[in-house]
């Protein structure tokens, strides 16, 4: 079967790509595009390592087809820091240990970066609920959640 | 050895680890994000009958379809003796082994693997693996260890033969272990309060969030190559060749960054086949498990029943423990019973113990390690038991655990005379704690457990290269699975004398460095830290030697102080410190190149103890258990980088909390598994938790320069135990089966609600 060809914009880059009718976007970050830091851990939208930013919605990439990137802005771990500047929350991640293997990490920050563009002043709740759909094994949760709710501090402090 | 060293300047920092900017930005490349030209992609055809009989395997069809490059079934294996071989420190039967990739007379889970095939594209390859005809002959399966050992069951392996006992026929027992202390007959005689209890535990999966992944590249002069996300690339070099029929040392691993273990990719499966097709096609294989061949073909660690009887005087005294556990090794013998009896009561100072252990065979997926093997399982029992005697007595169930602690001197069930340890501190902490005395409402209560695990050493070679502009790099052979490369470059850093951030540490493929044991049983920061210590010890004595040919004096006239070459006396002479990039930069001419090394077989482990609190409030009317506040307390030697170990503590606690509440398999009459994914595979997500209060005990490991005891393993072993206490002072249920799930839980509040209906 033909493939289709996709014209998209990847973390603010203009990208053009070719992919079967089955493959999902996550498919298309990691092996078309060479965009590895997006993991698959399910294939089924249960684990959240594969969030990703689609037009400005949070979704687990592997639930998305490719196709459906067409005309959209796809928003990945790859473009979280800017330059060589760490995004806050990848800053506070290290510092605070909020990984150990780190492999739901970049799932984590992506969403976690979602979440305070919509509620910078999140409760320790709202941000257990956000992050209910990223699933972390080693950690128990408490550093990463100390570290969002840092960071929303910390980002609130600069704004004001 | 202790005592050394007490004032630090790196070790005790949270310093951010070496490999963290890297894992926050998505550069880090895990199992599946290797690629190499020309790589062809894996897949394997598995069973789906839990036991039956490969008559036949007809792989012509997918042969034949375009783009099919190679498909391989057990005949592309050599069968290999039933006998234990050394692998490390670690025991195998090859003859299993060989079983468990690549099923050969049987198939003997749901799951199990009985072809593979690589193909230009995974579509290609998940196409063909539909034209494999196999002809089963489907058998009757067991899961249940309870009802495997019973007779008529059906039998996995008509020619086992169970170890330390005899049988009268075909059996799944593959081996019982018995461990006696004192006698019990007396200690129950002295006994004033006798209790008898039965629990049963789930299997559960490690639930890594990483699903296996492996490339393999043989090339044509036989030389291979392995990248893989596992916990050992010794392991899997030593496995692979053995499988496939290699020498060792023409198989080069590396292992990726690790997406999660915790005991789980301590074993090999893809990497012998993608070995195996790579060598049959002559193109680089690669292979990665679905999330539902992880759950059904991967894991578990296993499902166990005990019967436990305890004898204590009025007073407190725990006097008699007699118990037998009975633990799923499923379809290869090889369950953690031995750790599981050994564990049991390690806490405690009693006099006479007897633990009978069973290795039972099933039709499940070989089980696998599982933070902490075996002791989760039995101190889940003997942390519920203590506690109901703790009740009977009229004590708190603290003061309980304090008045029988295990110190120094006393004499584990399991054999040795413990040095020191810190079990006391941790239950006195937990019973200083602010949170042990916290008012409660109402459908709340409060559990506390305790547990051991032995941590272990093993061996660890590792090198320290001194560069030539007075930075180190650190390499080492474990898979850093949640901050060993930090903990590592902290005691580097602290030899040397030397900035954190001048300090490099990698680790090696399996070509780079000496051998080491796998990343397991506590051991890396340890028995890797200890090599790393010895190696930076001897990169400063080398450098105090330097020093001495540039300042023309006699190499003991010169010690390391601060990360400088200083005179040992004035009577040396009066120069000015050499730094430790002074004497690097002027190594070409006082003798080359300064590489510091160290391989040894670490002994001296420190045992760890732990002691956790838990409050639940249970909901009457679902039986849903919430956990309002957790603290966990650890005797951990010494923190060496203490973000992480809290990081430790605090995910071996939820782990526990999912062993607790949620996570079992649900299988169908025909024995396949219902629940392999993480929806209905349910681990516990941030909105089910509190944050984890941690509470860390340095009683210093004498057998460790710095003090250290492993970490990781310990905080598993008291949570379920800990939530079960906690629900019992809720509702005044005792629950003693695993998962306490709202319809488990529900059924018993209103089998215990009737009596009062019916009055």
């Amino acid at each position: 079967m033909a493939k289709h060809h996709v014209t998209t914009t990847i973390n603010g880059e203009p990208v053009e790509f070719l992919c079967s009718t089955r493959q999902t976007l996550l498919d298309v970050l990691r092996d078309e595009l060479n965009l590895t830091g997006s993991k698959e851990g399910c294939a089924s939208g249960d684990c959240g390592a594969c969030s990703v930013v689609l037009d400005g919605r949070l979704v687990c990439s592997c639930l998305v087809l490719g196709a459906e990137a067409e005309g959209k802005t796809v928003e990945t771990i790859e473009g979280m820091a800017q330059g060589d500047s760490l995004h806050p929350l990848q800053q506070n991640f290290l510092e605070d240990a909020a990984l150990q293997c780190g492999i739901c990490t970049p799932g984590f920050l992506v969403a976690a970066k979602a979440l305070l563009e919509r509620n910078p002043d999140p409760t320790e709740t709202e941000v257990r609920y956000w992050l209910a759909g990223n699933l972390c094994r080693c950690t128990g949760y408490d550093k990463i959640i100390r570290a969002v709710m840092r960071t929303a501090d910390e980002v609130r402090g600069e704004a004001s | 050895m202790t005592g050394e060293k007490t004032e630090f300047k790196w070790v005790g920092t949270r310093a951010i680890r070496p490999d963290g900017h890297d894992k926050v930005t998505g550069r880090a490349k895990f199992g599946s994000d290797f690629a190499l030209p020309g790589m062809l992609q894996g897949r394997v055809l598995r069973s789906p009958h839990a036991h039956a009989r490969i008559r036949s395997i007809d792989t012509s069809a997918a042969e034949a379809l375009p783009g099919v490059k190679g498909v391989i079934t057990s005949a592309d294996f050599a069968d290999q003796s039933s006998e234990l071989a050394a692998a490390g420190e670690a025991l195998v039967n090859y003859r299993d082994m060989v079983r468990n990739v690549m099923a050969r007379e049987k198939a003997l889970y749901d799951g199990h693997a009985v072809a593979a095939v690589a193909a230009t594209s995974a579509e290609i390859a998940e196409a063909a693996l539909e034209l494999i005809s196999v002809d089963y002959e489907v058998l009757d399966h067991v899961i249940d260890v309870d009802l495997a050992m019973e007779p008529g069951a059906p039998i996995l392996d008509e020619e086992l033969e169970p170890a330390g006992m005899e049988a009268s026929g075909p059996t799944n027992i593959a081996k019982r272990v018995d461990f006696d202390l004192g006698d019990v007959e007396e200690g129950f005689a002295k006994a004033e309060v006798v209790l008898e209890r039965s629990y049963t535990t789930a299997a559960v999966h490690q639930g890594y969030i990483e699903p296996h992944a492996a490339v393999a590249s043989v090339s044509e002069d036989g030389q291979a190559q392995i990248w893989c996300c596992t916990q050992g690339q010794f392991m899997v070099r030593a496995y692979t060749a053995r499988l496939c029929g290699m020498e060792t040392s023409q198989i080069r691993v590396t292992p990726s960054e690790i997406g999660g273990g915790f005991g789980g990719k301590t074993v090999v499966y893809l990497e012998p086949l993608a070995t195996a097709l790579s060598r049959k096609t002559g193109r680089p294989v690669k292979m990665i498990m679905s999330r539902e061949e992880v759950f059904r073909a991967s894991g578990p660690t296993s499902a166990g029943s005990m019967t436990y009887r305890i004898g204590a005087t009025r007073d407190g005294v725990i006097t008699a423990f007699e118990g037998t556990i009975r633990l799923e090794a499923g379809a290869f013998p090889g369950s953690p019973v031995q750790p599981a009896c050994m564990c049991a009561v390690a806490p405690y100072d009693i006099k006479n113990v007897r633990l009978t252990g069973y290795d039972v065979v099933v039709n499940r997926p070989k089980v696998a390690a599982y933070r902490a093997p075996g002791a989760p399982i039995s101190a889940f029992g003997a942390e519920s038991i203590i506690d109901e005697l703790a009740k009977e007595l009229g004590f708190d169930p603290l003061q309980l655990r304090l008045k029988n602690a295990a110190k120094q001197g006393t004499k584990a069930a399991y054999g040795p005379t413990f040095r020191r340890i810190g079990f006391e501190e941790t239950v006195e902490e937990a019973v200083a704690s602010e949170h042990y005395s916290a008012p409660l409402g109402p459908n709340q209560g409060r559990g506390v457990a305790s547990g051991f695990w032995f941590n272990i050493g093993g061996e660890s070679a590792a090198t320290v290269n001194i560069t030539e502009d007075g930075t180190a790099v650190v390499v080492s052979g474990n898979p850093d699975i949640g901050g060993s490369r930090a903990s590592l470059a902290l005691m580097a850093a602290e030899e040397l004398g030397i900035d954190y951030s001048k300090v490099r540490p990698i680790v090696g493929d399996t070509s780079s460095v000496g051998y080491n044991f796998l990343t397991g049983g506590s051991r890396v920061t340890f028995a890797t830290g200890l090599a790393v210590v010895e190696a930076a010890r001897d990169a400063v004595r080398q450098l105090c030697e330097r020093a001495a040919k540039i300042w023309e004096v006699e190499s003991d006239g010169v010690i390391w102080r601060d990360g400088h070459a200083v005179p040992a006396s004035s009577n040396v002479g009066d120069f000015e410190p050499l730094s430790l990039a002074d004497i690097a930069g002027q190594s070409p001419k006082t003798g080359g190149p300064i590489c510091g090394h160290n391989a040894q077989n670490v002994q001296g482990a420190g045992p760890g103890f732990a002691t956790h609190i838990c409050d639940v409030e249970v909901d009457p009317e679902t039986g849903r258990v919430t956990i309002l506040r957790y603290t966990a307390v650890q005797d951990v030697g010494r923190a060496i980088h203490p973000s992480y170990v809290e990081g430790q503590i605090q995910g071996g606690a939820v782990q526990g909390i999912g062993w607790a509440l949620n996570e079992e398999y649900i299988y169908n009459e025909r024995g396949q598994l219902e629940n392999p994914g993480f929806l209905d595979y349910r681990i516990p997500v941030a909105s089910d938790l509190p944050m984890i209060e941690t509470v860390v005990v340095e009683v210093p490991n004498d057998r460790h320069p710095y003090g250290v005891r492993g970490v990781g393993e310990v905080p598993i072993v008291p949570p379920m135990a800990a939530v079960a206490n906690a629900i019992e002072n809720a509702t005044g249920v005792r629950m003693e089966h695993l998962p306490m799930s709202p319809p488990r839980l529900l059924a018993a509040l209103d089998a215990a609600r009737l009596p009062e209906a019916a009055e």
